[in-house]
């Protein structure tokens, strides 16, 4: 079933497509990241723009990535725009989200101790209450990883110039070549599973006071 | 503000201090008694002092307390630290001068409990290794030995032990001035008891200027060397002593407020050695028996109290049960009077003799020597005398 000797003759250009699969990934989580980022904090403040922020954002969401493609080809061309774009949008909703209610669970003394403590409004942010809202963060971005690895197989859509891994699967549904197919597929599976990994160690290692408790807490004192 | 000399306090002056919030705006009923509003507060705090700010839930107390370092400010009025009025310091200097304690601690959990009580000295740029000594410092003032606790996340605390850091977090510059918003609130009774008392220690030594917000009359009336009453719509209904406040309230909200076992509270203020001791009708066991007698004479109650040969009590014996003749004999008295340390409280000490079949306590000093009697109509007598301006 798996023609192993394509496999062998096609190794750089699968490390090729793989690398570049990555690439794009990592460019649309970076720039969805900032831009949620700065949509996040606007929307903290002033509340009443939430609503609208994240409705826009879902609908984003919503369209279909096929379509999405396929629209900006007129506007964009087959740059790398074309792809980026849409991967961009798509993170949007769950970054917002992610980092609005990160940064509002912060427990309230916790940031009434902050400001009366003499913090300034960016060290309390800074200091304060984004590393406490990593535990969010993370959980965001191993959503959108997961996600935009998905969705950058459809970017081969839009021509052969990109899609990352999606190049085999598009290629071997038209030669009829399941190699292919399974190639694209299961390594665009195993970068989402690594990426996941990746973000899980990452959290573990940037906020151990999460792991204190577990760890090395005394035994609860239980007055008989 | 960085190498204070020791026990320096400030003085704070609330000059007609009013924080209106605008209920209408937020569709509330717009009545001048919004919850949480200060109505022309004055208030003068003396150097070193702990004012206790008490009152029902809205009436302004903690509103108040936020005003002093702008987490809140003030619609109309000025209050003044040291003379100087706050509004016109920069917001972030001011508060690092200020201590800060509050019900929840909000002790930052991703960092350590040394890392926490660093917390101002970080902010104001101090050097690594003095950060950390200061923190260590404070960590054993506060009954907390650093070794064991200062690389532990707040996690892994009890509640009382994150109130010690708190305390120690709030003192690492040693602030001039502290607030305090209910700061043993979140605990239960017996380690509330204990940290007040850690604190009261603590602040004999430290001497430092406390405002300190409490819902609890028995808690104001323990921690305040001064007390403020307020009431709904943050009126200040009383200001003075807390022996002041419980023997003279000032209106009947302040009555009502402090409870009707007010003269049982104050009771608690004062202790044995406050009061005059009766001298004892007092034999030697073993003494003569017709010496004994001639005491009777002048002993208003027919009881003569034994004593051994180091003065210290062994019992009552009544009258009639003197021997004719011969000598005292001790093992024949009742001891069933309590016996009372001159810190007894009035309160505990009242309490025991209301227990007691012989309703006088014998006071006795360290090495249990007889310094004079207290009866129950003494302490009730002195509950009723005018009050003695430096009585507390």
């Amino acid at each position: 079933m798996i023609d192993w000797a394509w496999l062998a003759d096609h190794l750089d250009a699968i490390v090729l497509r793989t690398v570049q699969h990555v690439y794009l990934t990592a460019i649309a989580l970076t720039v969805g990241f900032a831009i949620s980022f700065v949509l996040a904090l606007w929307v903290v403040r002033r509340r009443m723009l939430y609503g609208p922020v994240i409705g826009v954002a879902g609908i984003l969401f919503t369209i279909p990535s096929l379509a999405l493609f396929a629209a900006l080809v007129p506007i964009t061309g087959l740059s790398v725009l074309t792809a980026v774009v849409p991967l961009v949008l798509y993170t949007l909703v769950i970054f917002i989200h992610n980092i609005v209610t990160g940064l509002e669970g912060v427990p309230a003394e916790v940031v009434e101790a902050a400001s009366g403590m003499g913090y300034s409004r960016g060290q309390r942010l800074w200091q304060v209450e984004l590393p406490l809202a990593i535990p969010l963060l993370v959980a965001g971005l191993r959503v959108a990883s997961v996600s935009t690895i998905g969705l950058v197989t459809i970017s081969a859509l839009i021509g052969d110039a990109y899609g990352g891994l999606g190049f085999f699967i598009t290629e071997g549904i038209r030669h009829s070549f399941p190699t292919e197919i399974y190639t694209g597929a299961i390594l665009s599976m195993a970068l989402a599973v690594v990426a996941d990994l990746i973000f899980v160690r990452l959290q573990r290692r940037i906020t151990p006071w999460s792991r204190a408790r577990a760890a090395g807490s005394p035994a609860p004192v239980t007055p008989r | 503000m960085v190498d204070q000399p020791p026990h320096r306090a400030s003085v704070v002056e609330f000059d007609h201090v009013t924080k209106r919030y605008d209920m209408a705006a937020k569709g509330g009923s717009g009545r001048p008694t919004t919850p949480g509003a200060v109505n022309d507060l004055r208030l003068l705090v003396p150097a070193g002092k702990i004012c206790v700010l008490v009152g029902p839930s809205g009436c302004g107390k903690t509103t108040s307390l936020k005003m002093v370092n702008r987490l809140i400010e003030p619609t109309s009025g000025r209050i003044l630290i040291d003379g100087v009025d706050a509004a016109t310091r920069d917001v972030t200097e001011l508060r690092r001068g200020i201590g800060y304690v509050i019900q929840h601690v909000g002790l930052f959990p991703h960092l350590t409990v040394g890392e926490n009580v660093a917390t101002v000295p970080r902010l104001l740029g101090w050097q690594k290794a003095r950060q950390s000594a200061r923190s260590d410092e404070l960590l054993d003032l506060v009954g907390l030995p650093a070794g064991a606790y200062r690389n532990r996340y707040p996690s892994q605390l009890s509640g009382g032990e994150r109130q010690r850091v708190g305390v120690a977090r709030a003192l690492a510059v040693d602030p001039p001035l502290m607030l305090m918003d209910e700061p043993f609130g979140a605990v239960d009774p017996i380690v509330r008891d204990r940290l007040q008392n850690e604190f009261l220690r603590l602040q004999g030594e430290l001497a430092k200027t406390i405002l300190f917000v409490t819902h609890d009359v028995d808690e104001a009336i323990k921690m305040g060397d001064l007390v403020a009453v307020l009431q709904d719509g943050g009126r200040l209904a009383q200001f003075g002593t807390p022996t002041e406040i419980l023997s003279s309230p000032a209106s009947d909200f302040v009555a009502r407020f402090v409870g009707v076992d007010r003269g049982l509270k104050r009771l608690s203020l004062a202790r044995v050695r406050d009061m005059p001791l009766r001298p004892a009708p007092m034999v030697r066991d073993g003494s003569p028996a017709a010496e004994a007698r001639s005491h009777l004479v002048d002993a208003a109650p027919p009881y003569l109290l034994v004593v051994d040969g180091r003065d210290r009590p062994i019992g009552w014996l009544a009258a009639p049960d003197l021997p004719p003749d011969g000598s005292i004999d001790g093992s024949r008295a009742v001891s069933a009077s309590p016996l009372l340390d001159p810190e007894t409280t009035l309160r505990d000490a009242l309490s025991m003799l209301l227990a007691a079949a012989v309703q006088a306590g014998i006071a006795v000093d360290r090495e249990g020597r007889v310094l004079g009697l207290v009866t129950a109509d003494d302490i009730g007598a002195r509950m009723r005398a005018p009050i003695d301006p430096d009585d507390r």
